[in-house]
């Protein structure tokens, strides 16, 4: 379901293209949001086909609404299927969220209720998107804010199911994980305890921002800060736990130098060499 | 027509001939477009809610005239001929009654 | 599958509206909680039309702005998921947005602006050499067409748009310019896509090249030196693809 290497990588600013053309050692990939390069030619074509020689790539969709009521946009199947053509990456992701309706695209991951008939939804979109793009894909994790008086099963039983009857992998996002169970006061260790761990093919950190309400916090999935410290303490418990995995980070707003998203990585990186030394042994 | 033709055919011989490769073109600073609508996967915008008030303009809620640098840059007439001097008595006369 | 259209819908309403669909649920504050999806739906197009109008914006400042993109977000959300295509249809929402009409040339603006980004992810090509264009057109032009690079754009305006757009960019000072109607030729350039000011001639015979219509056509009303100058500006900047037996 991917070919990502079991090292870490950043998720590509057009910025910092220069740069990341120089040191092309310094990341095991790179991933791409699949939207930003759906147009004809130009610049954005041009860098990362040239980054594309010395990179593993990762894409990573955005607007695919998978988790729609609504059946698939095929014109947007066939352009990611063009995409992944011409790009051949090795992992292509999207989300377990909906972001259009009625025709219109909403640009946000947006929460669907989970239940039997979403379930089978949900299914019927990845088989068609693995079988239009011939390739297994993996499904994120949402952050969520808001959760569905209709929903019979937990996000994690959801995704299992989803794995099971696809075969898909899953893309771990510990901040999403992290940031819903905060915002829903449930515990993230026990959401993790019953993540289908197995079936993890990448995983995402990434920044968020917090907001105390009276009610208790209210974290962002904004990606506009370093990791924080009990996202990296879960995701050394997890990675502690079942090995390495290709590991992402997200920084989408407020976009840093380089070097602060280089030693990101680094810290990942050295907490993926912690796992296999300790499982070395 | 003959005649036509071969001053056409010449001209654009010449038009041809007269290139010498691209001159360096006039590279005054520009807005740059290569980031102009990216996609991205972050949620925000945090702890403000702005954003998220649309004024309606057929009300009397609008209030904003336009305030950057076209206040530097008037220009005399507009194509009416008529002075336009704020936004709010271009609501009121351009709106449907 | 049903409740879950009806399920969306409502979300969807409540995004337009603010209002709490029914069904939604929260540890507390869910007004708050649920606001943080209309808050990042109406953010961030109307961050998107930000990046992508920043010579209207810097016209008309950033709260008119900003209130100007929130009712055409709201009005006519994007219809497909690529970003850098949303916005097509602002210009004309300019011109018929009563609190703008005191700037009649900022619809022109806002197009260069559509223009330039089309131009940007428009789809490569390799120029003719100028020897290869001559050669071709040697035995009589007046039957073949132009094939042009696919980032070409033209503006024809009213107002002296050019001058307003290279005068409000990073750096430059605006100060008044004189009402008078203004041509544009735009491509791509590398990473950059100039605004090079033209003639009306040389925009109509453009405009009439990427029509489709052959060169004897499209250089009817003017004089040869006229076209010699057109022609000559696409081969300087490498915009003739293919001449074409039409």
């Amino acid at each position: 379901m991917t070919q990502l290497p079991e090292a870490t990588g950043i998720g590509f600013k057009r910025t910092h293209f220069e740069a990341l053309r120089q040191t092309p050692n310094q990341l095991g990939f790179i991933e791409v949001h699949a939207e930003n390069y759906m147009g004809d030619g130009g610049p954005t074509h041009a860098q990362l086909t040239a980054l594309r020689k010395d990179y593993a790539l990762s894409v990573h969709g955005v607007g695919l609404s998978i988790g729609g009521a609504e059946p698939l946009n095929r014109d947007h199947l066939n352009r990611l299927k063009h995409l992944c053509d011409r790009y051949a990456p090795d992992s292509f992701s999207e989300h377990l969220a909906w972001s259009s309706h009625g025709g219109d695209f909403l640009n946000d991951l947006l929460p669907l209720p989970y239940d039997d008939a979403t379930l089978d939804v949900v299914c019927d979109h990845i088989d068609q998107v693995q079988d239009r793009l011939g390739r297994r894909m993996l499904l994120e994790n949402p952050s969520t804010y808001v959760t569905f008086e209709t929903s019979t099963l937990a996000e994690t039983d959801f995704l299992s199911q989803i794995t099971a009857r696809t075969g898909c992998g899953l893309l771990l996002d510990i901040n999403n994980v992290f940031v819903s169970c905060t915002n829903h006061r449930t515990d993230p260790r026990a959401y993790l305890a019953d993540f289908p761990l197995h079936a993890v093919g990448e995983i995402h950190l990434g920044g968020h921002d917090a907001e105390d309400l009276p009610s208790g916090p209210l974290l962002i999935d904004a990606h506009g800060s370093p990791v924080a410290d009990p996202v990296w303490t879960l995701y050394t418990e997890t990675i502690m736990r079942i090995g390495p995995r290709p590991t992402l980070i997200e920084w989408d707003t407020d976009v840093p130098a380089l070097s602060v998203l280089l030693d990101e990585a680094d810290r990942a990186d050295a907490i993926l060499k912690g796992a296999r030394h300790a499982r070395a042994s | 027509m003959t005649t036509k033709t071969t001053t056409l055919a010449l001209a654009l011989i010449g038009a041809c001939v007269s290139v010498t490769g691209a001159s360096a073109q006039d590279m005054e600073k520009c807005f740059g477009i290569s980031l102009a609508g990216e996609n991205g996967c972050a949620a925000g915008p945090g702890t403000t809610c702005a954003g998220t008030s649309t004024i309606d303009y057929q009300g009397n809620a609008w209030a904003l005239v336009p305030a950057g640098t076209c206040e530097d840059m008037v220009i005399d007439a507009a194509a009416d001929g008529e002075k336009r001097m704020g936004s709010l008595e271009a609501l009121e006369r351009d709106l449907p009654a | 599958m049903h409740a879950h259209l009806e399920t969306q819908t409502a979300f969807r309403n409540g995004l337009k509206t603010g209002a709490v669909p029914p069904g939604i649920t929260a540890v507390g504050d869910v007004e708050r909680r649920f606001s943080v999806y209309r808050n990042t739906v109406a953010h961030s197009l109307t961050d998107a039309l930000c990046q992508r109008f920043p010579t209207v914006l810097r016209l008309v400042g950033d709260a008119f702005f900003r209130a100007t993109a929130g009712v055409f977000v709201a009005e006519n959300p994007p219809q497909s998921a690529i970003l850098h295509d949303y916005g097509t249809a602002f210009p004309e929402f300019l011109a018929g947005f009563p609190p703008a009409a005191t700037l009649p040339y900022l619809p022109d603006i806002a197009r260069i602006e559509v223009l330039r980004g089309q131009a940007y992810h428009a789809a490569d090509a390799l120029p003719m050499t100028a020897q290869s264009i001559s050669d071709a057109l040697a035995a009589g032009p007046e039957e073949r067409g132009l094939t042009l690079h696919p980032s070409v754009r033209v503006i024809t305006s009213d107002h002296p748009v050019v001058a307003i757009w290279a005068m409000n960019q990073p750096g430059a000072t605006p100060r008044p310019v004189p009402p008078e109607p203004q041509a544009a030729l735009m491509f791509r350039l590398g990473e950059n896509i100039p605004v090079v000011g033209v003639t009306a001639d040389t925009a109509g015979i453009v405009t009439r090249l990427l029509a489709g219509e052959r060169l004897g056509t499209a250089c009817a009303d003017v004089p040869p030196q006229v076209a010699s100058v057109a022609i000559g500006l696409l081969i300087q900047h490498g915009l003739i693809i293919q001449v074409t037996q039409t």
